[in-house]
């Protein structure tokens, strides 16, 4: 890659970065560090309960990343090795619990696991309930991240090894994994970055006494305006962070492995047996339930809140008053779009750079594309307020909205497509190149193909992440009319048996805007025979 | 496609920055709770050829610390909604320009504040649910009553940490109670935590996920005293009277103010719509919007809409400012650890 490609594919994503991220967070961190001088980091640090707050954040994140990734395995198994009959369903369906806003699903699993929960378990205030949303929130990266990789893997490899006599878990554990572990380290990743700054879920499911330096954060910047303790938390976050970060990435840079990838209609297969098909039809089934369970719960809610079961909530919601339900969805879609482009514009240059270029200067430029995931959102939105005034004044613009949105959105592109991109094989563009083809041509042919097809992934991500995004949204001095998530947000905030239903009503609205929109995003990638 | 993304945010720069070149029109930046109906702005408009712009973001608390992040270079023009609990921080942090409105005598002289402009009152009060208590046993009367064993594990409150009506609450405690002398508020919660009180983080959370009232299992929550007039504006199928009742007493006033915020680009416009503020049309718009009671005595309410507590706690912003930090962090100890 010449100096010149190294720059254009640098250029926008690291300008984009420097000026909607490092420049608002830095200010914010450092207006509150002058503030509060030396005197607050021994305050903040002198505090018994800090520790025992960070000791929770990192070990519930760390064990919400083991519990993700073994409950959406063997789901992410079926749903991209096995063709059965609502396999895109499936997938769409495990999408909507990462959308949905946090506080709306806190009160769904409450209402399974709560103090009046219909499992007759009261699991509020411990981490049980936590971990368990965290898993149900997170499935989503499993299937999309690991599933985009595993429908792809030659299953000639995996027959290879089972006709020289291995059986299937060792098949699994020394073929396959090997071969899925850069994915899995992404994902991961993205889950643990996700967990360690939990907010609503935390603040709600394991109240009072659960926190994370997230809610620590929020506790410090909201009614108490104790800033330079929110900036050093925010500081200690992001040291974190950005330490986790780092092992990922040179974790990722050993263990891709290059290797040729199928299309997925080709490696899909029926089940053989009867023996396979209750396997396959039991992973779904369970996988379902956990899914559908709080989602269901939701539902049912929107059409028995006012009483007798009807559609009350929704005629609420549709007479517009507090807020327009067709103004929401507009504007969710609107700023999903903006959000979803820019992501792209974002996250894809770096991919294919960062793929193509190793070294430390790679590794610093991967964590900071990741690091907004990891960063609170008021800090973000903070920083936003006191940064972005110079040289226009954008504070109240209506584009902080998807420029906030994408800042969470593009480290998803970016992780869908790294894995894959670092797996094309040096020999494909040793071929090309051979046969005559300068490195333009190269890149057209051999690597282009691939990154409009992992663009695609990473598109669907973004959209999602736009859609569900709250809290960083929270934070702006948003003009216009709301997103779906703050009009939630906003109903649940006033008395009334409507409200409440408008809130629930609207919820499901979201859940169906979603699975149409990860769909028909799904169905826009390119089509062609590629390599995949 | 980048070529396009650049073009479209120059775009919106260009437009971001004319915005406020512009004389006639004035930016409110208010919580997301402000709401007013559109006739009301259009007659605004109407009146004065002001455009109105309302930027909303987040609860009362974050659009106060964004205002205090920004003193002297304001996202807006005015700020709605600092109540009695944040009004000290931001008159400390000079985030207002101080206007006293030709029109402010309508204010009564207990709401009048420096330099803001108060526009609404609201009470915190303890919500119950008659149906949910045993024949034998009477709904509370006083907040004393709450820490009778009878009523055991039947209250919850807010984190007053993180919400504003569970600070309110907190320093309704702190009135009723005192900070020094033989019992203070501090055993006074001692004894609600002993008698089993339920710590919400948030107002939704501990309405719409606890109380009774609202499809939960517990028959006290911590609300606001227009709370069961809202519940049967907002009732379908239509009832006619409150379900659940309000506590009189340790209810806890919080006053909400408007203020010009310094530096702001149309400060003329800003006063015009203080000034607006306190007519009739926004001031008997407030309780259907916002569920609050319009400062001025002499408007009309709407006829769901029930009378006020008659002697609810007061605090001084000042005393609330100097000590907020010390009772919250207190109030944790005590409570949750």
């Amino acid at each position: 890659m010449t100096r010149r490609t190294t720059l254009a594919l640098g250029a926008f994503p690291a300008a984009f970065l420097a000026l909607f991220f490092v420049w608002p967070v830095a200010s914010i961190i450092a207006t509150g560090l002058v503030r509060g001088g030396f005197a607050a980091v021994g305050r903040v640090l002198g505090d018994g309960h800090l520790a025992g707050v960070v000791w929770f954040t990192v070990w519930q994140a760390a064990v919400s990343t083991i519990l993700t990734i073994v409950v959406a395995l063997p789901a992410t198994w079926v749903l991209s090795r096995f063709d059965v009959p609502g396999r895109s369903l499936m997938r769409a369906a495990t999408t909507i619990p990462f959308v949905m806003p946090t506080v709306v699903v806190a009160t769904a699993f409450l209402a399974l696991l709560g103090p009046t929960g219909l499992l007759g378990v009261d699991l509020q205030g411990t981490v049980w309930i936590v971990l368990a949303a965290h898993v149900f929130f997170n499935l989503a990266v499993v299937v999309r991240l690991v599933g985009g990789v595993w429908a792809h893997l030659d299953p000639r490899l995996e027959d290879a090894g089972r006709s020289l006599g291995a059986s299937p878990w060792s098949v699994f554990h020394r073929v396959t994994l090997p071969l899925l572990r850069p994915a899995l380290a992404a994902a991961a990743s993205i889950v643990f970055l996700f967990s360690l700054t939990s907010f609503g879920t935390v603040l709600i499911l394991g109240s009072p006494r659960l926190a994370t330096v997230e809610v620590e954060i929020y506790r410090r910047s909201a009614l108490l305006l104790d800033l330079p303790a929110a900036s050093i938390l925010a500081i200690l976050q992001m040291i974190g962070v950005i330490g986790a970060l780092i092992a990922y990435s040179r974790y990722q840079e050993r263990h891709s492995v290059e290797q040729a990838l199928r299309p997925a209609g080709e490696t899909a297969r029926r089940p053989r047996s009867r023996r396979e098909w209750s396997l396959v039809v039991g992973i779904l089934g369970a996988t379902g339930a956990f899914v559908a369970g709080p989602l269901g719960i939701l539902v049912w809610r929107s059409f028995t809140v006012t009483g007798g079961f009807g559609l009350d909530a929704y005629r609420a919601l549709a007479n517009g008053e507090v807020v327009s339900v067709g103004t929401a969805a507009g504007n969710s879609i609107g700023f999903a779009m903006a959000a979803t482009l820019l992501a792209l514009a974002v996250g894809m240059p770096a991919a294919v750079l960062v793929a193509a270029k190793r070294g430390r200067l790679s590794r610093w430029f991967d964590t900071l594309l990741m690091l907004p995931l990891g960063t609170s959102a008021v800090t973000i939105g903070f920083g936003f307020v006191v940064a972005l005034d110079w040289p226009v004044d954008l504070r109240a613009s209506i584009i902080l909205v998807p420029i906030a949105h994408a800042l969470v959105a593009a480290p998803f592109v970016f992780r869908s497509a790294l894995p894959v991109l670092r797996t094309i094989r040096g020999s494909l563009r040793d071929a090309a190149a051979t046969l005559g083809a300068g490195p333009g041509r190269v890149w057209r042919e051999v690597d282009l193909p691939i990154v409009a097809r992992v663009g695609a992934v990473g598109a669907a991500f973004a959209f999602a992440v736009s859609l569900g995004e709250f809290g960083a949204t929270l934070f702006l001095a948003r003009p216009g009319s709301p997103t779906i998530p703050i009009a939630i947000y906003r109903f649940l905030g006033r008395p009334g048996a409507l409200n409440l239903g408008r809130a629930t009503a609207l919820s499901v609205v979201l859940m169906i805007i979603t699975a149409a929109a990860v769909g028909v995003v799904e169905r826009l990638r390119p089509p062609g025979p590629g390599l995949f | 496609m980048r070529r396009l993304i650049i073009a479209a945010v120059a775009a919106a720069l260009v437009a971001a920055s004319c915005s406020r070149s512009t004389e006639s029109s004035v930016t409110v930046v208010a919580h997301d709770f402000f709401a007013v109906s559109q006739d009301v702005l259009d007659q605004f408009t109407n009146e004065t050829g002001i455009e109105v712009t309302i930027l909303l973001g987040g609860d009362a608390g974050l659009i106060v610390n964004q205002a205090v992040l920004t003193a002297g270079n304001p996202v807006g023009d005015l700020l709605f909604g600092v109540d009695t609990t944040l009004l000290s921080r931001a008159l400390d942090a000079d985030v207002f320009d101080p206007y006293v409105s030709p029109v402010g005598g309508v204010v009564p002289p207990e709401y009048r504040a420096d330099g803001v402009t108060a526009i609404d009152v609201g009470d915190v009060c303890i919500n119950y649910d008659p149906a949910a208590f045993d024949p034998g046993v009477p709904p509370p009367a006083t907040l004393a009553d709450l820490t009778d064993p009878r009523y055991a594990g039947m209250l919850v409150v807010e984190d007053p940490s993180i919400s504003s009506p569970g600070l309110a609450f907190l320093l309704s405690t702190i009135v009723e109670f005192g900070d020094e002398g033989a019992y203070t508020w501090r055993d006074y919660w001692a004894d609600l935590r002993a008698n089993g009180v339920v710590v919400a983080p948030d107002w939704g959370t501990a309405y719409y996920g606890r109380f009774s009232g609202a499809g939960g299992d517990l028959p006290m929550v911590v609300s606001y005293s227009t709370s069961p007039d809202a519940e049967v504006a907002f009732a379908d199928p239509p009832i006619t009277s409150p379900t659940t009742a309000v506590m009189t007493d340790g209810c806890f006033r919080q006053v909400e103010y408007a203020g010009v915020l310094r530096g702001a680009a149309h400060p003329q416009a800003a006063r015009a719509f203080i000034d607006f503020m306190l007519g009739l049309p926004f001031q008997q718009d407030v309780p259907g919007q916002m569920f609050v009671y319009p400062v001025r005595p002499d408007a009309v309410l709407p006829d769901w809409f029930g009378a006020p507590p008659i002697t609810p706690n007061r605090l001084d912003p000042a005393v609330i400012e100097a000590n907020r930090d010390r009772w919250v962090a207190e109030w944790l100890d005590v409570v949750l650890r």
